[in-house]
């Protein structure tokens, strides 16, 4: 393969597994995430969505299993070799994770700021510039813990994006927001995709939100991956887990709050 | 049915001591690393002195003058009994130095600054804004360890001379102003009894103590999870252990830095 094809995927997912506080959350993931296409990743409640973007992204380890990202193994990597890897690819967390001790504007222009940009003029300009993308550019001036829940994901994805990395992994990014909002999230993270052809990972239980991004749609459960296609495949599909999952029926299955 | 378990529970103490022994040394590993391979986050640093040096001096000053007063007190009240009452300034003045001084800021610092390194180091790590770190490409030792150690560094030893002077000048007022001592004894006594290897050794253990403020407190920081009640258990964690640790190794740093400047060449024969 020469230098400048780009390979079919940027995430390459095989056998993970991790075993956390006893109970095997990952049991032998498969799963490629194709390179300048939307995948959206849905799965109940508890099933390690959230456990699974972490790994993709080495701030946690598998017990075992391999993860390439742009063809590089990372399982094996230390923190600091990882750390080139990891700006490649941005994540939105699902609480935020916003730096509590600075503003909207410094928290969004921070990793600008990482990267050498000291002029604080345009580090300012650049914030504003993603702040609008995501609605909330007169905000800059306040700290996160002013600001309601739904608007610090929001910043939250400002952040993810400012960097324009080659792949963003979105943790529900639209959990909390009024369908006026999460619509206008879910435009700008299909525009991104398309636009800057940004691997998307987007974990969701807005089967709305799925339609309006995702290209392909994987689930997650028990530990593996349940299915693997398109949305029209998923929407075909006569699996009672599925059919359950996508009516939001919970009669056939297991109890969560057992 | 607990004495058959004493064993075992001894040998997982001793494990988990050398596991955190462990977690601490690979701290400072990591420390060595980001000294070689990171560019020194100067505004940051410089924070942290602030904080560490400015905000610390009332507690370290307000400490340091009372014990030196109530010790040069006590001291006095026997000295002049047996008729040594003039020697009391030399005794305070190297007390406060190579023992009172070090250990009463590192004790009062550990309260004040470890806990609130733990506390915001904490909070960083169970609300995943270290993982935020992370996931930038930015190593949490780097972005906040490395500047807490060099605050801490820059300010410790000041802060243990200004806890030693401000006793010692306590003294001098307990001793002078209200006991009647006439000054130029006093001030002669401590002059020619306190060499500089007292106030090196004041100096290393202070330098001492704020590495293990510092290190404990981070690692008591980077290591809590469990959310709220993970970061009250680490910023406890981050004061007695630091506080235990600061008591055991002047021990033992005593007896070391005596070995290189022995007591007794300075004496009281002058
Ligand atoms: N640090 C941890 N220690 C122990 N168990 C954990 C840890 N993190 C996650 N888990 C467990 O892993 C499982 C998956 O958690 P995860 O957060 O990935 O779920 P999720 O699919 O993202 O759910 P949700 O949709 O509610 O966000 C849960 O059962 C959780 O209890
Ligand atoms: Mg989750």
């Amino acid at each position: 393969m020469s230098q400048l094809e780009k390979s079919e995927y940027f995430i390459e997912v095989e056998g993970l597994k991790r075993n956390l506080g006893g109970r095997q959350v990952l049991d032998g993931v498969n799963i490629n995430f194709q390179t300048g296409k939307c995948t959206v990743l849905l799965g109940r409640s508890g099933e390690g969505k959230s456990v699974l973007l972490k790994h993709l992204l080495g701030l946690m380890r598998p017990d075992s299993g391999s993860i390439r990202i742009d063809g590089e193994e990372i399982t094996t990597l230390s923190e600091r070799r990882m750390r080139p890897v990891r700006k490649k690819v941005g994540i939105l967390f699902q609480d935020g994770a916003l730096f509590d001790s600075m503003t909207i504007a410094e928290n969004v222009a921070f990793p600008l700021q990482e990267e050498g940009i000291r002029n604080r003029k345009v580090l300012l300009e650049k914030a504003v510039e993603v702040l609008e993308l995501v609605g909330l550019a007169e905000h800059v001036a306040k700290m996160p813990n002013d600001i309601s829940g739904g608007m610090r994901k929001r910043v939250s994805l400002a952040r993810a994006i400012i960097t324009r990395p080659q792949c963003i992994l979105y943790d529900e990014p639209t959990a909390g927001l009024d369908p006026v909002t999460a619509d206008s999230i879910d435009q700008l993270i299909a525009h991104l995709a398309d636009e800057f052809s940004i691997t998307s990972v987007v974990v969701t239980h807005d089967l709305k939100s799925m339609h309006t991004v995702a290209d392909r749609v994987a689930m997650l459960r028990s530990g593996k991956i349940y299915f693997d296609g398109t949305v029209k495949g998923l929407e075909a599909s006569v699996d009672p887990v599925i059919v359950n999952f996508l009516d939001g029926n919970s009669e056939d299955e297991p109890d969560v709050f057992a | 049915m607990g004495l058959t378990r004493i064993p075992q529970k001894t040998g997982s103490a001793v494990l988990r001591f050398f596991a955190y022994f462990g977690q601490v040394v690979g701290l400072i590993g990591e420390l060595a690393v980001t000294l070689f391979t990171c560019r020194p986050r100067v505004r940051l640093a410089g924070r942290q002195i602030v904080d560490i040096g400015f905000g610390s001096q009332l507690v370290v000053v307000v400490t340091g003058a009372f014990t030196g007063a109530v010790f040069a007190a006590q001291v006095y009240f026997k000295f002049s009994e047996l008729g040594l009452g003039t020697a009391t300034g030399p005794v305070v003045s190297l007390a406060m130095c190579r023992e009172l001084g070090p250990v009463l800021a590192g004790i009062m610092v550990s309260g004040r600054v470890g806990a609130a390194m733990a506390a915001e180091i904490g909070t960083m790590k169970v609300t995943e804004q270290i993982d935020a770190l992370r996931s930038m490409g930015i190593s949490p030792v780097d972005y906040l360890v490395m500047p807490r150690v060099i605050g801490m560094f820059v300010s410790m030893p000041l802060l243990v001379a200004e806890s030693v002077g401000f006793g010692i000048l306590a003294g001098y007022v307990m001793v002078v102003h209200i006991f009647g001592v006439p000054a130029v004894w006093f001030e002669h006594q401590v002059v020619s009894n306190t060499t500089l290897p007292d106030i090196a050794i004041g100096m290393i253990k202070g330098f001492v103590f704020g590495g293990l403020i510092v290190l404990i407190s981070c690692r008591e920081g980077l290591y809590a999870n469990r959310g709220a009640v993970g970061v009250g258990k680490a910023t406890t964690a981050a004061v007695v252990i630091s506080s235990l640790a600061i008591l055991v190794s002047n021990l033992f740093l005593s007896f070391l830095l005596n070995h290189f400047f022995p007591l007794g060449s300075s004496g009281f024969d002058s």
